[in-house]
């Protein structure tokens, strides 16, 4: 397959995260050239709309942010949508200052969980943690009584999510906090080369010396943390916490991974390529709903264009 | 002799697997204050179909070393196709039938081009191609609708005379012969008919066997000369089949179509789990559509049990949870006496 001659200077792991780039530009094109045909004007390229698409990108985006890592290492963690709603739920219902430790600690807790279970059990991390979101449900259902809880985010949350600081949101600079501490952790430490040694031959890492269970371990904590960091700002963002919070993050977050380059088969993948495929989702969504696109429609484009993604990347694994 | 020994060793899972099932069955029944009946059997069985269904569709791929996450979308499809086509006459009904069941399969096929000719891993791949299928859903059927012929869901969701006498089978009388299975419910001689009808044979053929040693080492077969391409199509397109024969059977069921993301991701994460409950490797290679029906059948007869014995609802989720959580746990504990971790990478 002849590569455009823009791409090949680019190396194999950069390539991705451009051609989801150039892509971002497409949609953004797209969705300007129907405002101007249709209102006459052009939304899509004003700082605040592009701001505001960045807030909401930044809980999908600390998610993607801990569920890369777990890919990295060739697993999955599907536990994260209650992950992100016990959380929330936990940290509004404890209030107070110690409302956002205690959200971090059920994700610290359902990190260990799952890394027991993948890592010391070797049972499959797509069924295990599947289960582990099964239970996380079942507590939070019996710990509200399967309504919405009536306590609100505490002060705290809604200042890191909602406040703006120059008209900047907040949650962005969570997100960008997030994103330094995964640059560095996966390209200056030891454990970030760990990761991709055991996500390319899991057995070679072990003979190297690397410990396979606890890098594992941890990889799982890190993303249970991430998860419900995300899910106590999405309450700040909300003001509160409720049923079903996370649904609608687990897949857009694998997504958002694959698009930027990552294998699904663990071992490569960069970083940048996970931001720039969480702003993708977050702009097509977006320019859909804009173009008032009914669901059905986005579903399928949708589809599309994460298929569309992966065969410009280059066909590759499978065979 | 030494030859049962033998199959009884190598089904030695599979069969733990129905003794657990026969046993909390058996339980279910007793303390059921309808127990023993066929209305409680039918019950039973017409909420197993669909999902044991989808099981038996995902087993397929997971064989392979794959995964298909489209399943609960096709099913979805298939479902909100049917609450337009199956109403009208006979020959409209089958015709619809018919076209069910082609749209599941197609659905499949397109999968498995998507796998083999755009090698694209399965996993997300069918996360893709799901996406696609839910939105030609709720295309059909923006909100929730639609009444299907009342005859065709009389006739499949109920027991083996009621089926015969809305098909108008033995207009003078039921025969003898068919007077003990008259209670024997509709949509489990369908699972049974379809069991036999399309896993057996596929299980025999070269691409069933391919399959499987695809699962077990996709270089190794090719080596071996199996049309690795062949085997991938027909398997995509075998489980999109089953999905759709579960979508057609959920509409028939519910009289109605029903393009409900959710529901398609909970019957979709059901389904792996039934696969994995009923002794098939996630990593490909070993186990079987049959054990995945059991599979089904235990995480089902689990819930059941809940209704009769007054657990709080609230609590039913999350003991659905732990007894999920501690099946598959089970089987891992022996990870833990080691003495080689090497052992333990594949």
């Amino acid at each position: 397959m002849s590569r455009p001659a823009l791409l090949s200077g680019l190396s194999p792991d950069d390539r991705p995260t451009a051609i989801a780039g150039l892509f971002i530009l497409v949609i953004l094109a797209a969705g300007t050239g129907y405002t101007l045909s249709k209102f006459g004007n052009a939304p899509l390229l004003q700082p605040g709309y592009l701001l505001q698409q960045l807030q909401i990108g930044a809980f999908l985006g600390i998610v993607a942010a801990g569920m890369m890592l777990v890919i990295l290492i060739s697993q999955i963690d599907l536990s994260v949508p209650w992950t992100v709603a016990a959380g929330a739920m936990t940290a509004t219902a404890v209030g107070g200052p110690w409302a956002i430790p205690a959200g971090i600690a059920v994700g610290v807790c359902v990190g260990v969980v799952n890394g027991i279970g993948v890592a010391y059990l070797r049972i499959p991390s797509m069924i295990f943690t599947l289960g582990v979101n099964a239970v996380m449900r079942g507590l939070m259902v019996a710990h509200t009584g399967g309504f919405a809880p009536q306590t609100t985010a505490t002060d705290a949350m809604r200042f890191l999510a909602a406040d703006r600081t120059l008209g900047v949101p907040h949650a962005i600079f969570m997100w960008l906090a997030v994103s330094v501490f995964m640059v560095v952790l996966l390209r200056r430490t030891a454990y970030g080369r760990a990761i991709y040694a055991i996500g390319n031959k899991e057995a070679a890492a072990y003979l190297s010396g690397v410990p396979t269970r606890r890098v594992t371990l941890l990889a799982f904590v890190i993303c249970g943390v991430c998860a419900s960091l995300a899910g106590m700002l999405l309450a700040g963002y909300a003001t509160k916490a409720y049923q079903g919070m996370g649904d609608a993050y687990v897949l857009p977050a694998i997504a958002a991974v694959v698009i930027g380059g990552t294998n699904i088969l663990g071992g490569r993948g960069s970083y940048l390529g996970t931001v720039v495929g969480v702003i993708l989702i977050v702009l097509l969504n977006s320019v859909l709903s804009i173009m008032e696109m009914p669901e059905a429609g986005r579903q399928i484009i949708y589809g599309l264009v994460i298929i569309l993604m992966l065969l410009v990347h280059g066909r590759e694994g499978g065979a | 002799m030494s030859d049962l020994g033998l199959r009884l060793r190598q089904n030695a899972y599979l069969l733990s697997v129905i003794v657990l099932f026969g046993l909390v069955y058996l339980l279910y029944h007793l303390a059921h204050p309808k127990g023993f009946s066929s209305a409680v059997l039918v019950q039973n069985s017409n909420e197993v179909f669909s999902l044991a269904m989808l099981a038996m569709a995902q087993t397929i791929p997971v064989l392979m070393g794959g995964l298909d996450l489209s399943v609960g979308a096709v099913m979805t499809l298939v479902d909100c196709l049917a609450s337009h086509l199956l109403v009208g006459t006979t020959t409209q009904i089958a015709l619809g039938v018919l076209a069910c069941l082609v749209t599941g399969a197609l659905a499949g096929l397109v999968n498995g081009c998507v796998v083999v000719y755009g090698r694209i891993q399965p996993i997300i791949a069918t996360l893709a191609t799901g996406a696609v299928y839910i939105g030609l859903a709720l295309f059909l059927r923006p909100t929730p609708g639609g009444k299907l012929d009342e005859d065709i869901n009389w006739a499949m969701t109920n027991a083996l005379d009621d089926f015969a006498g809305t098909v108008g089978l033995f207009s003078d009388g039921l025969p003898a012969w068919f007077r003990p299975i008259a209670g024997v419910p509709t949509s489990l001689v369908l699972l049974v008919l379809v069991a036999t009808a399309i896993w057996v044979p596929f299980r025999r053929s070269v691409t069933g066997r391919a399959v499987y040693a695809i699962g077990s080492s996709e270089q190794a077969a090719y080596m071996s000369g199996l049309d690795i391409k062949r085997a991938k199509l027909t398997a995509f397109t075998l489980a999109g089949l089953l999905a759709g024969i579960g979508g057609l059977f959920l509409a028939i069921q519910t009289s109605s179509g029903n393009a409900d993301i959710p529901q398609a991701g909970g019957y979709t994460l059901s389904s792996i789990a039934s696969v994995v409950i009923g002794g098939t490797s996630l990593l490909g290679g070993s186990g079987s559509a049959i054990g995945s029906i059991f599979g089904t059948a235990v995480l089902k007869v689990i819930s059941f049990n809940f209704r009769i014995f007054d657990i709080a609802p609230l609590l039913q989720p999350m003991f659905e949870g732990l007894v999920l959580l501690s099946a598959i746990s089970l089987g891992a504990l022996r990870m833990l006496r080691v003495k080689n971790q090497l052992e333990l990478f594949r």
